[in-house]
């Protein structure tokens, strides 16, 4: 991956300090998808599988429009079909571009025991560096999208790097370059949220849509993939969507207080068993040392 | 009831046989790989050790299959030693010492056994978070399999796993410091298998009486 104006802000698995941290401001980028506009015609799959160079990933047919059930190693956009029967009976169209979300506080980077096998760029993308991957899949469990997968040939986890070779280029994202219908968007998170925020006023005072609104989940620290929902309420309807995606409640645990109480309780012990012996020496130290021993 | 052929010539009485001795050392050996390997998951400090011991990747494929030989060698312990394990009257009182035992004053602690209820503690504690560790283990062998709304098992297996190697840990700086520092001729009996009658009635009245009878007087 190319990696020329790119500086890491996170690295997980990492002991110290961040090398390059802070030395370089950047916008944060963001993808803004619309998903009042998607026609469902899954260009951007298409794209993201072209333009990453992704082998042939059979298709699942299960009746629905949808190309498989959830993304795959090879297969990181996916665009998730929902028929949704509305209040008065008639029945709506609910399709959601399904990537990585590059989480602000991403799940899957603390989970990470290996050093630099997960980085986030200043500009808040979250990057799999495949050649430092234990293939521990932990990461699969931090993440509360759903998202990194496992190759089992190459026993290391992948998912869509938000096309860091492009931006880094000064280019957009290849799923960003191929919608036909412009509801997917690219560019600073600032001026995206400015976008989807005016797009959703639309549909509220324009459209009969009062629910409508932007996903940009505060439990992950906001993220790098915002949505524009019909209806911002209910998030799960768009492909199970997490309404308050965190980081799960085990990992925090594990990666927190468990990691502090267990540091102190090893270093503590070893440092209690050596004062002990200190104090009170061997059992038997009134005797002659050889008395244990062998004669 | 006595066990003269545990006696041995030269006031050496045997404490464990061959059998034994290789298992605890299959069972040691894996687990400080174990130890060393789970340590550099755990903390980014200590990930330097997974590449001292042949990189990361190694270390990730190789941590289950040695886990296997730890867990099927503890399993061995329990048929070996499951018997002698069981808690006796003896045991609360020993609890009730732990100060004096604590403090090195041996002469005041209640006999024990072949095993004194600290010891005991040690096994069991071992043998269920062995049970633990397979469990979640497997898990965290193939995270991949559990399908997304059975996550909860995978939330459960990154959280106990650790716990319980933690426990571990606490169990084996104590056995270590036990067996090595503080009763001398511990660490030689699981070597060649064998104490001084001596060691054999000071830490394990209870045991002495059973193998000599109570007849037999050592050899001052």
């Amino acid at each position: 991956m190319s990696q020329a104006t790119l500086r890491v802000q996170k690295i997980s698995g990492h002991a110290g300090t961040v090398p390059g941290e802070d030395t370089q401001r950047q916008y944060t980028v963001a993808k803004l998808v619309d998903t009042t506009t998607c026609i469902g015609c899954k260009a951007c799959e298409v794209a993201c599988v072209e333009w990453n160079d992704m082998p042939f990933s059979p298709t699942t047919f299960d009746n629905t429009y949808q190309t498989m059930p959830e993304t795959r190693w090879n297969y990181w956009n996916l665009i998730t079909f929902d028929e949704h029967e509305k209040e008065d009976g008639s029945l709506m169209w609910l399709m959601r571009k399904n990537q990585c979300m590059h989480c602000a506080e991403p799940g899957c980077l603390a989970a990470c025991p290996s050093d630099g096998a997960i980085v986030q760029y200043t500009n808040g993308i979250v990057d799999f560096q495949q050649d430092k991957c234990i293939g521990c899949g932990y990461c699969i469990s931090g993440c509360p999208f759903n998202i990194p997968k496992f190759n089992k040939e190459t026993k290391r986890v992948y998912k869509c790097t938000l096309c860091t070779d492009r931006v880094s280029e000064g280019l957009e994202p290849a799923c960003i370059k191929a919608c036909p219908t412009g509801c997917l968007h690219f560019g600073s998170k600032e001026d995206m949220l400015v976008l989807a925020n005016e797009r959703a006023k639309q549909l509220k005072d324009h459209y009969s849509f009062p629910n409508a609104g932007v996903y940009d989940p505060q439990g992950v620290g906001g993220t790098g993939v915002i949505y524009v929902l019909h209806d911002a309420t209910q998030p799960e309807l768009y492909g199970g969507l997490p309404s308050n995606p965190t980081i799960p409640l085990m990992v925090k645990l594990w990666k927190g207080p468990l990691k502090w109480l267990g540091n102190i309780a090893m270093v503590g012990g070893i440092l209690g068993l050596f004062v002990h012996y200190l104090r009170f020496g061997p059992k038997d130290r009134d005797e002659t040392p050889s008395e244990g021993a062998r004669p | 009831m006595t066990h003269l052929d545990q006696v041995l010539p030269r006031g050496r009485v045997l404490r464990y046989p061959f059998s034994e001795r290789l298992n605890h050392w299959i069972a040691a050996f894996s687990y400080i790989y174990l130890l060393l390997t789970g340590l550099a998951f755990w903390s980014p400090w200590c990930f330097w050790i997974a590449a001292v011991l042949g990189g990361g990747q190694v270390s990730r494929t190789l941590h289950p299959w040695v886990g296997l030989i730890f867990f099927l060698a503890v399993m061995r312990m329990y048929q070996l030693w499951a018997p002698q394990m069981k808690a006796a009257p003896v045991d609360k009182e020993w609890w009730r010492s732990l100060e004096h035992y604590i403090g090195n004053e041996d002469d005041k602690m209640p006999p024990a056994g072949r095993y004194n209820a600290g010891q005991k503690a040690l096994f069991w504690s071992f043998f269920y978070c062995a049970i633990i560790l397979l469990l979640t283990g497997i898990v965290l062998w193939f995270p991949e399999q559990i399908p997304w709304n059975l996550r909860w098992v995978r939330y459960i297996a990154v959280f106990l796993h650790p716990v319980a190697a933690l426990a571990t840990i606490a169990n084996f700086l104590i056995h270590i410091y036990m067996s090595v520092f503080a009763e001398r001729g511990a660490f030689g009996s699981v070597i060649r298998g064998d104490v001084s009658l001596e060691f054999a009635k000071r830490y394990h009245p209870g045991w002495y009486e059973e193998i000599t009878g109570g007849s037999s007087k050592p050899r001052k």
